[in-house]
């Protein structure tokens, strides 16, 4: 089929396509910039403008990195809460979806009118903060495990998706048998398994990127996760810039080549499950929206 | 009495009986889900209801070696201590400002990006730049601010290109001009593409029997956008809008926090980052909880006028 085009449409057509092109090479030329700088001497970092391959590759950024401790064990901190987290948050959230989603469950209107409330109104940061201190969580992994464990959003979501599993084939469970629990693990699970990649994913990126629960929660630098220590490496290289202070804990000025080198190792994470996420997270969000 | 009424309560009895032995059976019946809700249920007493129950420390002089029990009630007198401050006015503000210019021109653009991709044909080309643009969405603030300064910063590269053509470094991070710029071209950097997939599933649900018709009809393709496309995707907009007007007072603690600094605080100072900085780092646990307060129910009445708005105004709100 032959469709007769007019001037302005071509036109059009190809600014939308430059545009478009455009903005999507903006989105991934900042990270290239990034790699190529981390791999650069300082030398080169001060003297070239924007390039994508460096002119000598050199590893000293790597090396000032992996001369202390601190970085290496913020990572490992961060995959432990990643892990450890997304799995407690799973567990929370789908055991609480699930009995939400039976519409004859006695007081499930009340329950389900108290999450919702929580989507328009909390606490705040304060109120947090001290019963987060009043359970002594301060300092511990708690205080970045549990808080974030259900996201209100995402509860909705799965709820949603449970109510679309045809009631028959739970019903068929119980005629042999099953108790809710047995057709909540042997049935619904195992029917489930897109969506709970979906949302563990969801969950993991969230862990992995929060620090705001280690800026209010963990006084110990020791134990502070990646995107902290990076917050703290990135102001401590910016407070020499401009003039501008900041309430910086470090002294040691890094390299601005290490600084480029902790933002590829907070984000290679991501890219690395990125793949895996995009093939869920289009249709996790509408499973949301279409009955919202 | 009559006996029809003698009647009638003793059938309202034994209703509310059945109706009582039904719950304990249905309860019964139901005791596993019961049990697997104490894990979710207890979260949300702990770390969402206890937090709000405990908004009322606004009201007292919280000290925290007499506890939330023990310290004295003083009434709305850390509201007036707010409203009096000087920093209120230029907190609201900036908040407000940022939030303006968020909602001109960070709302908008996911909108024009989805139409913008539904007028590509090719598919590959389509999916191509999608994959894209969905990245930033996962990328931590942390990590965004710092792309940010590298790239910002006076020797950074856009300054660079700046010196090259003979032009003053301009300082982007720590100009009052520059800052709302700043956040607003970050927020539009990270979130458009992902913004566009609510939009996009819209588009794909209408009819294209609708285009072949137009078409007929002698339609060009701004009269298909305009009498088609955007319809479809009106409720949309309009829910997301209302979802939006709640927040307004909330500019994102993490983003404005990572990218304020000394020489800008005049302009980057807003509810969230006050809170955070008087409250956590200054200690005034009462006065700040009465700002965060003060934020939260300005958003409660916000997002239920928004959504009363657009009830009156044809659309099916949030609820």
């Amino acid at each position: 089929m032959k469709i007769k085009r007019s001037f302005a449409s071509i036109v059009f057509d190809t600014f939308n396509y430059v545009f478009l092109g455009a903005f999507a090479c903006a989105t991934v030329l900042p990270f290239l910039y990034v790699l190529a700088c981390s791999f650069s001497s300082e030398k080169e970092i001060l003297q070239r403008p924007f390039y994508i391959i460096p002119r000598h590759i050199s590893l000293s950024a790597y090396e000032y990195i992996f001369s202390s401790i601190t970085l290496p064990r913020a990572f490992l901190i961060s995959i432990f809460v990643t892990f450890t987290g997304s799995a407690i948050a799973m567990f929370f959230t789908l055991t609480m979806a699930y009995p939400l989603s039976k519409k004859n469950l006695l007081g499930r209107n009340v329950l389900l009118g108290m999450v919702s409330f929580t989507l328009v109104f909390g606490g705040g940061m304060i109120p947090s903060f001290l019963v987060i201190k009043s359970l002594g969580f301060i300092d511990t992994f708690w205080a970045l495990l549990l808080p974030g464990a259900i996201s209100t959003w995402n509860l909705l979501v799965i709820k949603n998706f449970f109510q679309e599993i045809p009631q028959e084939m739970e019903d068929s469970a119980r005629v042999d048998g099953c108790n809710a629990l047995g057709t909540f693990v042997r049935i619904v699970l195992p029917l489930s398994m897109p969506v709970i990649a979906t949302f563990t994913l969801f969950y993991a990126v969230g862990y992995w990127n929060d620090y705001r629960s280690s800026l209010l929660y963990t006084t110990d630098n020791k134990k502070w996760p990646l995107q902290l220590v990076l917050r703290q490496i990135v102001l401590m290289a910016a407070g020499n810039i401009d003039g501008a202070t900041f309430d910086a804990a470090y002294t040691q000025p890094p390299l601005e080549a290490s600084k480029n080198a902790v933002i590829i190792f907070g984000t290679v994470p991501i890219l690395l499950v990125y793949p895996f996420l995009q093939k869920h997270f289009v249709k996790g969000i509408m499973i949301g929206a279409i009955k919202g | 009495m009559n006996r029809a009424s003698i009647q009638l309560s003793k059938d309202k009895k034994a209703l509310r009986k059945a109706k009582r032995e039904f719950n304990i059976t249905s309860i019964r019946k139901d005791v596993w889900l019961y049990i697997l809700l104490i894990p979710g249920v207890l979260h949300f007493i702990i770390f969402k209801y206890l937090p709000m129950w405990g908004v009322l420390i606004a009201f007292q002089d919280y000290n925290a070696y007499l506890g939330f029990l023990g310290s004295p009630w003083v009434g709305f007198k850390h509201f007036i201590d707010f409203f009096s401050n000087p920093d209120f006015t230029r907190l609201l503000s900036n908040t407000l400002l940022i939030s303006l210019y968020n909602l001109a021109f960070g709302f908008p653009a996911p909108v024009i990006m989805a139409l913008l991709l539904n007028e590509i044909r090719s598919q590959w080309y389509k999916r191509s730049i999608q994959t894209l643009v969905y990245i930033p969405h996962f990328i931590s603030w942390v990590i965004i601010a710092s792309l940010t300064y590298s790239l910002f910063n006076s020797q950074g590269v856009v300054n660079k290109y700046i010196i090259q053509m003979g032009n003053n470094a301009i300082p982007f991070l720590t100009s009052d001009n520059t800052f709302r710029g700043m956040i607003i071209g970050q927020t539009i950097w990270k979130e458009t593409g992902f913004g566009t997939i609510i939009y996009l599933a819209a588009l794909s649900g209408v009819d294209p029997q609708l285009y072949e018709a137009a078409v007929i009809d002698g339609a060009n393709r701004f009269k298909q956008l305009w009498h088609i496309t955007l319809p479809s995707i009106k409720s949309t907009v309009v829910t997301l809008l209302i979802l939006r007007l709640g927040h307004v007072l909330d500019n994102g603690f993490d983003q404005i926090f990572l990218m304020s600094n000394s020489l800008n605080r005049n302009v980057s100072d807003v509810f969230d980052v006050y809170v955070y900085t008087i409250g956590i780092t200054r200690g005034a646990f009462s006065y700040s909880t009465a700002v965060g307060l003060f934020k939260g129910i300005i958003g409660i009445i916000l997002i239920y006028s928004a959504n009363y708005l657009a009830k009156k105004a044809g659309e099916s709100g949030l609820f």
